[in-house]
């Protein structure tokens, strides 16, 4: 039977987190969050095709604060959960699990959301 | 020696059973959605602040309404593929597990139907 007092392993907690560590973390945060997502890619599609008028209430709701937040939100983790699948493919491959090979992937995953969220908003106003 | 069975050495599943299926499959939708996800984001950027008559444009041309319906059935699938793997790691109870990736199933099915029926009815001009 179980015995609560025997030696365990160090878990999560004990760690201090090194940043491959929150970049794997939000890789499956930023999935679960376009999972969620896809019901507003699939409304922006259900309204046009319902015409002019549904299409302009759907466009109301997301220009206002919280639509427009959840917008950039959404693409913010679509650009990581990207740039982050790439680097997935990268490792599938083999290449580039060395400790300081990682961390700089890492930063540059993260500059590149950074940087493709940032033109994309610029590029759609 | 190799203490594997002759047929599990020609079926080359290991010992998971169900094989590399899932992996590949998410994998393949992964690179898919490399090029359909840039192309979208690219496309949206032409749609000049995503007017009704534009959008409805955009979606008429032959092209855009196959890529945007593959995106569609590939992000449903990828989606479907991700929050799979979420579930079976978080939720332990073998009733609630099952019941949630059918639910998650049947979500993301009709996610992509809605999808595409909307593109085909902008598309087909009803």
């Amino acid at each position: 039977m179980s015995n609560p007092d025997r030696p365990l392993s160090p878990h999560l907690s004990i760690y201090r987190w090194p940043i491959t560590m929150a970049a794997s973390i939000l890789h499956r945060a930023t999935g679960i969050a376009m999972a969620v997502g896809l019901i507003v890619l699939a409304s922006w599609l259900v309204n046009a095709a319902a015409g002019p008028d549904d299409y302009l209430a759907f466009q109301y709701s997301m220009s206002t604060l919280p639509g427009r937040l959840l917008l950039i939100g959404w693409s913010l983790a679509f650009f990581y959960h990207l740039s982050n699948g790439i680097r997935h493919l990268f490792w599938d491959a083999g290449k580039g699990f060395e400790r300081a090979q990682a961390n700089r992937s890492t930063w540059i995953v993260f500059a590149s959301a950074a940087v493709l969220t940032s033109l994309f908003w610029w590029g759609l106003s | 020696m190799s203490l594997r069975t002759p047929l599990g050495r020609v079926l080359g599943h290991g010992s998971a059973k169900a094989g590399t299926d899932h992996w590949w499959a998410q994998r393949v939708t992964g690179v898919a959605l490399v090029v359909l996800g840039l192309w979208f984001a690219w496309s949206l950027l032409q749609l000049h602040g995503l007017a009704y008559g534009n959008v409805i444009e955009f979606v008429r041309v032959p092209l855009n309404g196959i890529l945007l319906s593959l995106l569609c059935i590939t992000v449903a699938y990828h989606s479907y593929l991700g929050i799979q793997v979420v579930v079976e790691d978080y939720v332990h109870s073998a009733a609630l597990k099952v019941a949630s990736l059918i639910a998650s199933r049947f979500a993301h099915i009709v996610v992509a139907v809605a999808c595409v029926y909307s593109i085909l009815r902008i598309g087909l001009g009803a």
